[in-house]
């Protein structure tokens, strides 16, 4: 009874909570989530970098869409050309109200003819239900019942190729096959949320703990390290990739208008497919976006180091670097004048800069433009000088190979 | 022909009535420097917002017993924390189900939909989006409570601003949001809550809050717009959802006499207002039961409409059709309470155990159904023999209620009519209570056992006591035809009245009902400008 009030625990817990030491959880949707495994992120943040993480993905809510009409309900409901995606295939997608502001993103996977597996951060049943009337297919939640690990960098294949059947080797991009994992049935795709090497394995919940202790005895020999959100969410943000809550908000969730976003204001343009014939939701409303042009766009930031450091010397320090990606809203200025604000900031530590994703007014947006980014230098607001750079700050050239 | 009065007993306003909106008006008075006497019929201050030890050591938070609207500026305004105000939290309701499961919304997300998706998941969905999409549409209507409203048939500069204010507000609402409102106020809770939700208790439980106090059902038009009037509560920062006053709802009444009288104001208890004088076509004093005259260049009625103005003040000052307005308006008392001292916690067959249900409401409400039944009983003058009822246990969030290892239950319970078929009495009021704790019973067994006192309300008793005409816990039903500009009647929404001197502010007046105190407030605001202007 006391489960009442309680977060819900993954298929992994018994794994990922004796390896918890620092107790450091955090919230996932719905879910208890570990944030990290060490007092630091660093061993795990290079994990990802350097190595393999393994991280526990589970909280992802998952949908499977079966029937002769489910390619024509994610057609309708995603801007992309969902009949083009093959079989064996995944897309990733942003999906609108049908003011074409964004709802939720995440992936749809072609399983076969006529069967799909679509990812979300937010629940997304009753939007499927209510853009399914009168369409021939069967929306099942599999949330709890499925379990997901994302195993991600550089050495990944290489644990992957060691517990599985089949090699990894012919796996392309954002593509997935069936395998056999440690005895088990697996899906395993090429995704991930971290721009490096790396794939995600779907399971069975009852198989997650098998699969877990395969993965890391075959992983030992190439640094795999279990890996919590926050080393991720540090990754993320050099990969360029943004998270729902807190680098948009979705339009159902909005209070105001402003607080909406568009695909193509985030940086989705290359998603939406307005040459794929008939209707779908938010259509009008992207093409209209599509010939105005978006009011605003969200590119990257990277913060000057020595503008950096003169603001701390003058104070008599040297800079001071945040441990974890910080989620305040933080305002980029050009000229002394508000033109957008950070929604995620962190330090890369690949990069050795300080970055940001931030949401600036279009004629701001050009990589090369001067601005600047609020911070707090020992209690004093102060404007650190950066330049805009297109996204992804970091991809290396194994992520694709 | 002017009497002579000393200076010692002539007040700047005399406010009639010691609830929680004659104290706040009293209170707004006097910190603008006034001289202001409160006067009240009864004993004790707080009108409907009382806490009395019914039976010695358990203290009963009789008629009103949770706090949601009460607004944030008054409690600054007249420094109630430090007074002694604290609104706990009631962060839970759990509706108890006929088979032995319940339904609960705890006051975390992911729990609440994790338990509303045990039941439906796609109600657990609907519930985020139903939420935002009421507390948007509350969010766009609660600026309207803080205005006087304006009157669309007057043309005076005041209302033609408010007008335009709203009119100024309502364009910045989008047109989808506009359509919603005017679904809103059109639709029944059932039509609103057919459309979100498809599980029965939650559906049962969500329309319990759009009868409350009215004398409509569920599937009464009107309805979705009573639920949305009971959200406004959940989109205040500092208030985000109901809450229990420390010693109960008298606690409030206390804070704000306590602040009143450190303002200066004078609290008369036992002091009944027979009738208000009026010389010169104005408004000049106030007549007591016991025949004193007490005099003021003000007065303001804190009592309920037709007390305020078919038996203080004769006829013969009013415009027949303002007169007929009152009349007209609608006060059916359609509620009654039930008080219960307890040797023991109720134990709640579907959650057994001492957990956090009992901290929060736990409403008796399996089915639209269900509630649609209990009117049909009262619209043809009966009590429902198997009402709604929306039961807290104030010892629980504030132990000081009830005596060590006891507690006390409020059980609000709809329907039971004013007009009870052969009228209230004795043998009546305790059928109805028995009614009420068989219907507990039903899902906690030891309820009977653990009786030490019960304390039976009947709308003729809230009638009786608190002095309310019909036992409307309103003071007038919240229907669209008595709200806004309509509310008391046409034309003088605006805290005045037909009759110079005499005003008019209580939860008969708009914005209506609840521990608000908003009418009391704006009342004393529309005095102060008058009397800016009269200078």
């Amino acid at each position: 009874m006391t489960d009442l009030y309680q977060l819900k625990r993954t298929p992994f817990h018994a794994r990922t909570a004796a390896l918890c030491l620092p107790q450091n959880w955090r919230r996932w949707a719905g879910h208890i989530a570990v944030g990290s495994y060490d007092l630091g992120l660093e061993r795990e943040y290079w994990a990802i970098r350097n190595a393999a993480a393994l991280i526990d993905v589970s909280p992802l809510m998952k949908y499977l869409i079966e029937g002769p009409d489910a390619a024509r309900l994610l057609d309708k409901v995603t801007p992309r050309d969902i009949l083009k995606l093959a079989i064996g295939q995944v897309y990733y997608t942003g999906w609108c109200d049908d003011e074409g502001k964004l709802l939720d993103d995440g992936t749809v996977t072609r399983l076969g003819e006529q069967s799909f597996r679509l990812t979300s951060a937010e629940p997304a049943l009753r939007w499927l239900a209510m853009n399914a009337v009168g369409l021939r297919v069967r929306i099942t939640e599999r949330t709890d019942q499925m379990a997901a690990l994302s195993l991600q960098g550089p050495k990944s294949r290489a644990v992957l190729n060691r517990c599985c059947d089949t090699t990894l080797d012919g796996l392309k991009f954002f593509r997935m096959a069936p395998n056999v994992l440690g005895g088990k049935p697996v899906t395993i795709s090429r995704t991930g949320y971290t721009g490096d090497l790396g794939y995600e394995i779907w399971m069975d919940a009852a198989d997650a703990l098998p699969v877990w202790d395969a993965l890391m005895a075959a992983g030992g020999d190439h640094g795999i390290a279990a890996c919590g959100i926050l080393a991720m969410d540090m990754a993320r943000v050099e990969a360029g990739l943004f998270m729902l809550d807190v680098d948009y908000t979705a339009a159902t969730h909005a209070w105001i208008p402003s607080q909406k976003s568009s695909p193509y204001e985030m940086g989705l343009g290359w998603t939406i497919a307005l040459d794929k014939p008939g209707y779908f939701v938010g259509r009008r409303a992207l093409e209209r976006e599509a010939r105005e042009g978006s009011a605003w766009k969200m590119v990257g930031l990277e913060v000057d180091w020595e503008g950096l450091e003169r603001l701390y010397a003058a104070v008599g320090l040297p800079p001071q670097i945040p441990a974890m990606a910080v989620r305040a809203s933080l305002p980029v200025r050009h000229d002394g004048r508000q033109v957008g604000y950070a929604s995620t900031s962190t330090w890369s530590p690949v990069l050795k800069k300080y970055i940001a994703l931030v949401h600036l007014q279009r004629q701001y947006c050009a990589p090369g433009t001067r601005v600047s980014l609020e911070i707090t230098v020992e209690h004093h607001r102060r404007d650190a000088p950066g330049t805009v750079v297109s996204l992804p700050f970091y991809e290396p050239e194994w992520k694709r190979k | 022909m002017e009497t002579q009065v000393t200076g010692a007993s002539r007040y700047d306003a005399i406010v009639i009535g010691a609830g929680h909106n004659g104290l706040i008006a009293g209170a707004y008075l006097a910190r603008a420097g006034k001289k202001v006497v409160v006067l009240e019929r009864r004993d004790v201050v707080g009108g409907a917002a009382v806490t009395e030890e019914i039976f010695p050591g358990y203290r009963f938070t009789e008629f009103s017993y949770v706090v949601s609207l009460l607004r944030p500026e008054i409690i600054r305004d007249l420094e109630l924390p430090k007074h002694g105000l604290k609104i706990l939290p009631l962060p839970s309701t759990v509706t108890p189900m006929d088979n032995g499961d319940y339904l609960a919304t705890w006051d975390d997300h992911d729990l609440t939909r994790r338990e509303l998706y045990r039941h439906s998941p796609r109600d657990a969905e609907a519930a985020d989006e139903y939420s935002r999409v009421m507390a948007r549409a509350a969010k766009a209507i609660k600026p309207v409570i803080g205005l006087v409203p304006p009157d669309p048939s007057s043309l005076s500069w005041r209302d033609l601003r408010g007008l335009l204010k709203l009119g100024q507000y309502g364009a910045s609402l989008s047109e989808s949001e506009i359509y919603r409102i005017a679904k809103l106020v059109t639709q029944s809770s059932a039509d609103l809550l057919d459309e979100w939700f498809e599980f029965d208790p939650l559906k049962g439980t969500k329309s319990a809050s759009g009868i409350i106090g009215t004398f409509l059902g569920p599937r009464s038009p009107g309805t979705a717009y009573v639920l949305l009037h009971h959200y406004m509560g959940e989109i205040d920062g500092a208030f985000r959802a109901w809450g229990f006053a420390k010693n109960g709802t008298g606690g409030v009444s206390a804070a704000i006499a306590s602040s009143a009288r450190a303002l200066g104001v004078e609290i008369r208890t036992g002091a009944a207002v027979e009738k208000v004088v009026v010389r010169g076509g104005r408004a000049t004093g106030v007549a007591l039961a016991n025949g004193d005259e007490l005099h003021a260049k003000v007065v303001m009625s804190a009592a309920d409409p037709k007390r305020s103005f078919l038996q203080f003040v004769d006829a013969q000052h009013f415009p027949d059709e303002f007169t007929q307005a009152i009349r007209d308006f609608r006060v059916r008392g359609s509620s009654g309470k039930v008080n219960i001292a307890l040797a023991e916690l109720p134990q709640f067959t579907c959650l057994p155990g001492e957990g956090p249900l009992h901290r929060g409401a736990i409403s008796i409400s399996p089915s639209i159904d269900y509630i649609e039944r209990a009117y049909d009983e009262a619209k043809y003058g009966q009590f429902s023999k198997q009402p709604y009822i929306d039961m807290i246990i104030p010892s629980m969030i504030d132990r000081d209620m009830a005596p060590p290892g006891h507690h006390v239950m409020s059980c609000f319970v709809q329907y039971a009519p004013y007009d009870v078929e052969g009228g209230w009495d004795d043998a009546k009021r305790e059928a109805f209570g028995e009614t009420v704790i068989a219907t507990v019973e039903k899902y906690a067994p030891n309820i009977r056992r653990a009786i030490v006192g019960k304390q039976v309300i009947t709308p003729k008793d809230i009638e009786r006591i608190a002095g309310i005409t019909g036992g409307n816990i309103f003071h007038g039903e919240l229907l669209l035809h008595q709200l806004f500009f309509l509310r008391p009647a046409p034309q003088w929404a605006d805290f005045r009245t037909p009759l110079p001197g005499y005003y008019f502010g209580a939860s008969g007046a708009h914005p209506g009902g609840g521990v608000m105190g908003a009418a009391g407030k704006l009342a004393a605001t529309e005095i102060l400008k008058d009397w800016g202007q009269a200078r």
